[in-house]
């Protein structure tokens, strides 16, 4: 790994799915250990919003000596503010979490980042693998614990996966004596969001399994018989190299053997 | 009701009932009973002149295989004349037709393994009730465009809704290809200026797609939504424990479960103009797909498995089945009689008590299929059995039943493994 590499770790604040309170976010907390993993001494981890938020002390007790807020009202638009930021910086990689663990939620922050930057963008990564001659390798993460290797130019943005390497534990001390460094910013609100009704999350209404047979007897099968599979290939007489070869085909067929 | 269409069947196929027969043979008591029961049979005398009854043609198997007694004899071929002939015709379900329309709705599939999956079909269901909504609104008819990349397998799209077809193919659409997708996309947007876009709000690719055209295009999606209407949209927000009630956007990104999935109607499927050639495929793209890296099969998460092969008593020779499922690089799973007897690890039993596996392809080698275990696998998509028991439950749950004696087929199957790692690799060294 080549000494100097400006790594923006962008950091929210969390909220954890049980009892609700802030903390710090999951995915940002990777994106932070997987910056910190990068490059120690490059890395900035930022924040856009208030800088009173005493979850920001637990991702700069990760070991951070400095934490960057880019001060915004609770209703404000993080974007305008961070694509200022950045193009000032000299970051080269910018890692940022999937989705938000409070807000909106969405997921589309990092897209217009890069969209407004012009920058291209590695989805769910779970590992970065190298980077030299401006270039990353980048190890994304698929579904099933499959993994992609993909190669990306840089500057480029990052959003990281869970499969990444677990946040480290945040010590409060070191947390405390970082150093906050406040920019002055203008606070942009979001108009948009203005509009919305939000309220606390309705259970969503299970689907139910829901038989439409037109007789008595139909449904009473439904209920009883044991589930079938409709009418597979029954291989009886062939040899077993044409048997095994017709399973292999098959496996090749659905691609699970590459 | 098609067997009283005097168009579809002669009038000798038509069920003619007569109730008063009915009505006497409910009467047990009736004068007329015994000959009106005995009617189709004929009376049966023993050699002694004795009327006899034949307990062993009482009664009939139902549809579970149970052999049921049919006292009021509704179904007796006396009473009944005639059975019906065209009964197990197929229902042809009837034709949704959508002409010239004047609007299309996109649902961009996921098209896992080359299938629409459960939640591309809920999408598919949900376009055609905002479609529904618009027709009602007087604002034209629409049509649900599905909207696919790469290879397709799926054989019934008409049954899950789709009016027109958009695959689009080529070799810059394969893998991993966001930015060649979003061009694609890109080039359908301007062509037809749909109503909406709906995406799967999934980790199989369709939020990123969905997340980079709208960055594109500049416009505010909803995401996770999972209450749609043509004029409102609520959606999950603050990680699901918030909802988000708001205006429908053009671009949506849709949980799973967001509506039925289409069932009654067929439709038409048909091709939609693309020249997939014209997609301005920059060079400049910045994102290189080395492709899918090998994993360790046996650390992937059983119940996250794509590929697994299960082992059960019929297994004798373990060093052999360790072998295989190496060289095939699939997950190991075992019935629970193999983790009893001390074969396999606990971790790795599926069924009831162990894991419930979601894997594309099961490999069951010498499992009966007890339910325990077969609950287990309800999610499989592909179950291949090998087993030298042709009438077990296994066999007849599998996609592909192999009769044969375990040992042998695996030992093919190592071979067949070996020989195509072989020869990939051999080409990778040539390449290179
Ligand atoms: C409360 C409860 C919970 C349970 N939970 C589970 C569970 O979670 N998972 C589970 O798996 N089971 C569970 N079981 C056990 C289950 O009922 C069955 O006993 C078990 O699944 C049978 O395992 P098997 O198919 O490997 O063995 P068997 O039923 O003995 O089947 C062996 C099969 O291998 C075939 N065979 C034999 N020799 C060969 C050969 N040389 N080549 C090819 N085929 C051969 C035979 O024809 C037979 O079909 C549970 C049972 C109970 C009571």
């Amino acid at each position: 790994m080549p000494p100097k590499v400006n790594v923006v770790s962008l950091v929210s604040v969390g909220r954890h799915p049980q009892s609700g309170r802030s903390r710090r976010a999951e995915q940002d907390g990777r994106a932070v250990e997987l910056g910190l993993k990068l490059s120690k001494k490059s890395l900035t981890v930022v924040h856009a919003g208030d800088s009173q938020e005493p979850v920001l002390r637990q991702y700069a007790g990760m070991g951070l000596d400095s934490l960057t807020v880019l001060p915004q009202a609770a209703d404000g638009d993080a974007l305008p503010v961070l694509v200022e930021f950045l193009k000032n910086s000299k970051a080269q990689v910018v890692l940022t979490g999937v989705r938000a663990e409070s807000g909106e939620s969405s997921g589309m922050l990092p897209y217009l980042l890069a969209e407004q930057l012009g920058w291209p963008l590695v989805p769910r990564v779970a590992e970065i693998l190298t980077i030299k001659e401006g270039a990353a390798e980048v190890l994304l993460a698929l579904p099933r614990g499959q993994r992609r290797s993909v190669i990306v130019s840089l500057p480029f943005i990052a959003t990281v996966d869970n499969a990444a390497a677990e946040a480290r534990q945040t010590a409060f001390g070191p947390g405390l004596r970082a150093d906050l460094k406040v920019l002055n910013v203008e606070s942009v609100t979001d108009d948009a969001m203005a509009t919305w009704q939000i309220s606390a999350a309705k259970p969503r209404p299970k689907r139910l399994k829901v038989v439409k047979a037109k007789t008595a007897a139909d449904r009473m099968k439904a209920a009883t018989a044991k589930p079938v599979g409709g009418g597979g290939k029954v291989m009886k007489n062939e040899t077993a190299a044409e048997k095994a070869q017709a399973i292999f085909d098959l496996l090749l067929e659905e691609k699970v053997v590459r | 009701m098609s067997e009283f269409t005097p168009t579809e069947s002669t009038l000798s196929d038509l069920l003619r009932r007569d109730p008063r027969a009915e009505w006497i043979a409910r009467n047990r008591l009736h004068p007329l009973h015994s000959s009106v029961v005995s009617a189709g049979q004929g009376e049966v005398r023993g050699p002694s002149g004795l009327l006899r009854k034949n307990p062993h043609v009482i009664g009939f198997i139902g549809p579970n295989g149970i052999k049921r007694i049919d006292r009021a004899n509704l179904s007796a071929a006396g009473l009944n004349g005639k059975k019906r002939a065209g009964e197990a015709k197929e229902t042809q379900l009837p034709l949704h037709i959508v002409d010239n329309p004047d609007g299309y709705i996109m649902v961009v599939a996921d098209m896992i393994g080359g299938r629409l999956t459960g939640h591309d079909k809920d999408i598919l269901g949900l376009a055609h009730q905002l479609v529904g909504e618009n027709k009602a609104a007087g604002k034209g008819s629409i049509a649900v465009v599905l909207v696919c990349f790469g290879e397709s397998k799926e054989t019934q799209f008409d049954l899950a809704g789709v009016d027109r077809l958009l695959h689009i193919t080529g070799q810059e659409f394969e893998g991993f290809a966001p930015e060649a997708r979003l061009s694609a996309l890109m080039q359908v947007e301007a062509q037809y200026k749909p109503v909406n876009w709906l995406f799967p709000d999934s980790i199989h690719g369709g939020t990123d797609l969905a997340c980079r055209l709208a960055s594109r295009l500049g416009e505010r999606p909803a995401t996770q939504a999972w209450q749609v209407t043509a004029s409102n949209t609520v959606s999950r927000g603050a990680s699901g424990s918030r909802d988000i009630s708001r205006e429908t956007p053009r671009i949506l990104m849709l949980m799973e479960e967001c509506a039925n999935a289409i069932e009654d109607t067929r439709h038409q499927v048909l091709d939609l103009a693309f020249d997939a050639d014209a997609v301005e495929t920059g060079d400049d793209y910045r994102l290189i797909d080395q492709g899918q890296i090998e994993v360790d099969s046996n650390a992937v998460p059983l119940a996250e498995a794509e590929f697994i092969l299960s082992a059960g008593n019929g297994i004798h020779n373990w060093d052999q089945f360790h072998a295989v499922a190496a060289a095939l690089r699939a997950t190991e799973g075992a019935s629970r009689v193999a983790v009893d007897d001390g074969f396999m690890p606990r971790s790795r039993q599926v069924g009831a008590s162990g894991t419930w596996v979601t894997a594309r392809v099961y490999l069951a080698v010498g499992i009966s299929g007890a339910i325990q275990h077969m609950q287990g696998i309800g999610q499989c998509d592909k179950v291949v059995a090998i087993n030298t028991d042709a009438g077990c439950d296994m066999v007849k749950r599998a996609d592909l039943a192999v009769i044969e004696d375990s040992e042998a087929i695996l030992d093919a199957l190592l071979k067949l493994a070996q020989e195509h790692y072989l020869s990939k690799e051999q080409e990778k060294s040539d390449a290179a």
